[in-house]
């Protein structure tokens, strides 16, 4: 099943790990450390984060690190400020609409 | 029109919320009827250059506003239902938006928007809370506002370019 965004950062979690590595980059068993969870718990969340491409992994050595992708972040934001930019337009097309209106009934 | 009438938009991810908070410069009844009566909503709830097209609408408890949204040519390119759940008149009312297609078929789930009203000297508050049943749809709903927003901009640009020009 394909992975939203929105779906990896609605657990709470996730968001925490997020948060996190934004900070720096960790290994499945730092998260799994710092969370006091089991590998396999961890496993599930970077599954769904990485589908998402909000992390991203590098090998580094033996290890495998996790991190931030803040350009996904920022095409999401991208899409709320456009919901936003709609709003703010449409809310401004009402202004005068009111003071049409109100011209009118004078 | 500038103005220093306040406006709020939050967005809480997690809970699947957006909050809008706007004020106008008109007193409370008559911002009512510009979000409750079709003739004053066809004129503004679209961002340009679309257009709302109310089909049919009866705004009552268990009423329905049916609406296209068209496109600067005239072409109807999306259809949304409104249920009214509740109302209080001048107060409050709440409706369960959906998308749908152009036999209003509804395509579910949807989002609740809770909308109220306040006035303050002259001034009317509307602050508009829209919960999401589903995070595809708030992705869908987020989507859809950034393609038409994305197109408006171009036109926009289209029409200043083609000033410069002359």
């Amino acid at each position: 099943m394909k992975q939203d965004i929105f779906q990896a950062i609605a657990d709470p979690t996730r968001r925490a790990i997020l948060t996190l590595i934004a900070v720096h980059a960790l290994t499945p068993n730092a998260m799994a450390e710092k969370f006091d969870m089991s590998r396999q718990a961890v496993s599930k969340h970077i599954k769904v984060l990485q589908e998402c491409q909000l992390i991203k992994p590098e090998q580094s050595g033996r290890e495998i690190y996790y991190h931030f992708n803040p350009k996904k972040m920022q095409e999401f934001d991208n899409w709320l400020a456009q919901f936003r930019k709609n709003w703010e337009t449409q809310f401004n097309q009402l202004d005068n609409v009111l003071s049409t209106i109100k011209k009118q009934k004078k | 029109m500038k103005n220093n009438l306040l406006f709020d938009f939050t967005v809480d991810k997690g809970a699947k919320t957006v909050f809008l908070t706007r004020e106008f410069d008109a007193d409370l009844s008559l911002v009512w009827d510009a979000f409750t009566k079709q003739e004053i909503l066809d004129q503004w709830w679209a961002p340009k250059p679309y257009l709302s097209k109310t089909i049919k609408m009866d705004f009552r408890e268990g009423g329905r506003r049916f609406y296209a949204m068209v496109s600067s040519e005239g072409v109807e390119i999306g259809w949304h239902i409104q249920d009214y759940t509740s109302i209080s008149p001048k107060t409050n009312f709440k409706f369960l938006s959906v998308f749908a297609d152009k036999e209003e078929n509804p395509f579910l789930p949807g989002s609740n928007w809770d909308l109220n009203f306040t006035e303050q000297n002259g001034i009317t508050k509307v602050s508009i809370t829209i919960y999401n049943d589903s995070l595809e749809r708030m992705e869908k709903m987020i989507e859809m506002g950034f393609k038409e927003g994305f197109t408006a901009t171009l036109n926009e640009l289209e029409i200043l370019l083609s000033n410069k020009n002359k």
